[in-house]
């Protein structure tokens, strides 16, 4: 599965390991988010706390809009397409996109599949709630996963939930016999190749990223001590009442997630963080990290 | 040898691998107190603007220039960027510890990154490496103490002036550590 061009795909997420990726929906945004010390920029129209408030049906972001963030900035702009929406990836892969996110977060154009991203040049990230649907997606072809958390609740349990399991079944998966490894392969519906692969080196054969409710610098910490490479910062940024200070203490924070002086410094002074939802307070059938499979 | 290793952001842990695996001790560092440990010292490849960011707001810079002074330091990628004297548009000064222009992101997005083979010299010795160029920066220009060690077609894209070493592609991303050993064994 290491050919050369899902070699250069991962390198890319390699390059993006250490920082944090934040949700932007305008080019004054997105400067503030590379001002900040962000590694790379989600362009979307509505983050993903409005998408849940708005409701309707959500698309890829207008071209346009895409565009004008590429011009205001000199790192990585990534985007979303719909679950299982190739077409919406073809389209972002020709604006030069430099990572798609086949994200539960827009409205999913397909319930049985996913994009077969191999089939692309751009690299593709993917969210996921336990190793079973991690491996899925690296079959299909991610470069990168990330948990799925539950995007614009600005409550952290959901990735926590995610990321430990994903972490502890890597642990689980190496204290297994060979013989043993078809029939676990079976039960978690992932290909056997890369439960190997799990067994042999202790990680996922790509990097592995945190997402979804992160909205405080010890949020950031918290991830990264729990596993995570890398943080997404969604509607914790800009729904904060301080996006460029709260930008750039989560850029600290995650730098120097082990050391707790530097997060207690980098969280001083901020304002309110967003607001938050409880889980019990959305309806399962309104759940993002549900969508998908 | 303790080979530190600028571990802000990027792929650092692909260096720390690397210098492991050639037997010697590798020190991912975030504070100027530890560059005491190491002889010599990579900064990897990563976001040349989030890293030099990181760089000025822990104050990091005189203590990497003290360093430079006496130590080797190599720059992959965004290292290169970082030790550069005219590094394109960076929102602070570079380094400045190798003369040469650089051009960031000069082969285009992503979808333009490749990996092909280049040509190199370590000590002396011509041969072939595979590079893997990603949203890679470009050598323009150089001044005459830089020393050429190697090309892809006419683009210089490994250079040395004297203790500095850097190269525009990612040695760390695959499992060949000619140029991490040449690094440790020959730059000084």
């Amino acid at each position: 599965m290491l050919n050369k061009d899902f070699q250069l795909k991962i390198g890319l997420a390699e390059m993006l390991k250490g920082g944090v990726i934040m949700d932007v929906t305008n080019p004054d945004q997105a400067k503030i988010a590379e001002d900040a010390g962000a590694v790379a920029v989600m362009a979307l129209e509505r983050i993903p706390a409005d998408i849940r408030a708005d409701g309707g049906v959500a698309r890829m972001s207008n071209p346009k809009m895409i565009k004008e963030i590429q011009k205001v900035v000199s790192i990585p702009v990534m985007a979303k397409c719909r679950i299982g929406h190739f077409a919406e990836a073809q389209v972002l892969q020709t604006l030069g996109i430099d990572f798609i996110d086949e994200s539960e977060v827009l409205t999913p154009a397909d319930e049985k599949n996913h994009i077969w991203k191999h089939d692309f040049k751009v690299p593709f990230v993917c969210g996921c709630r336990d190793i079973g649907e991690a491996l899925r997606r690296i079959g299909e072809g991610a470069a990168m996963i990330r948990t799925k958390g539950e995007a614009g609740s600005g409550n952290i349990v959901e990735a926590v939930r995610h990321m430990r399991s994903v972490q502890g079944s890597i642990r689980h998966i190496q204290t297994l016999s060979d013989d043993e490894l078809m029939a676990y392969a079976k039960n978690i519906g992932a290909p056997v190749d890369l439960v190997m692969y799990v067994k042999e080196h202790g990680k996922l054969p790509v990097p592995n990223f945190s997402a979804g409710g992160i909205a405080t610098p010890a949020d950031a910490s918290l991830m990264m001590q729990l596993g995570a490479e890398t943080n997404f910062v969604g509607s914790g940024i800009f729904k904060s009442e301080d996006p460029a200070a709260r930008a750039k203490a989560i850029v600290l924070a995650t730098t120097h997630f082990d050391d707790p002086d530097t997060v207690a410094r980098a969280s001083e002074g901020l304002k309110e963080a967003m607001p938050g939802l409880e889980m019990s307070a959305i309806p399962e059938e309104e759940q993002l990290n549900k969508r998908g499979w | 040898m303790n080979i530190g290793i600028l571990a802000l952001q990027g792929d650092y842990v692909k260096h720390a691998r690397a210098v492991e695996k050639l037997g010697h001790t590798s020190i991912c560092l975030k504070e100027a107190d530890t560059l005491q440990k190491c002889d010599k010292l990579i900064i990897p490849g990563g976001e040349s603007t989030a890293i030099i960011r990181l760089i000025e707001k822990l104050k990091l810079r005189p203590a990497l220039l003290e360093f430079a002074a006496e130590h080797a330091v190599m720059g992959t990628c965004a290292g290169l960027i970082l030790l550069s004297k005219i590094p394109g548009n960076l929102p602070f000064p570079s380094l400045g510890l190798i003369d040469i222009e650089v051009e960031r992101n000069a082969y285009g997005r992503q979808i333009d990154s490749f990996i092909d083979t280049v040509q190199i010299t370590l000590n002396g010795q011509e041969q072939d490496f595979e590079g893997v160029f990603i949203r890679a920066p470009k050598i323009k220009k150089y001044a005459e103490t830089v020393e050429i060690l190697g090309y892809h077609g006419t683009d210089v894209v490994m250079a040395q002036d004297k203790n500095i070493l850097v190269c525009s592609f990612h040695p760390e991303l695959t499992n060949d550590l000619r140029i991490h050993d040449f690094f440790i064994s020959s730059v000084d």
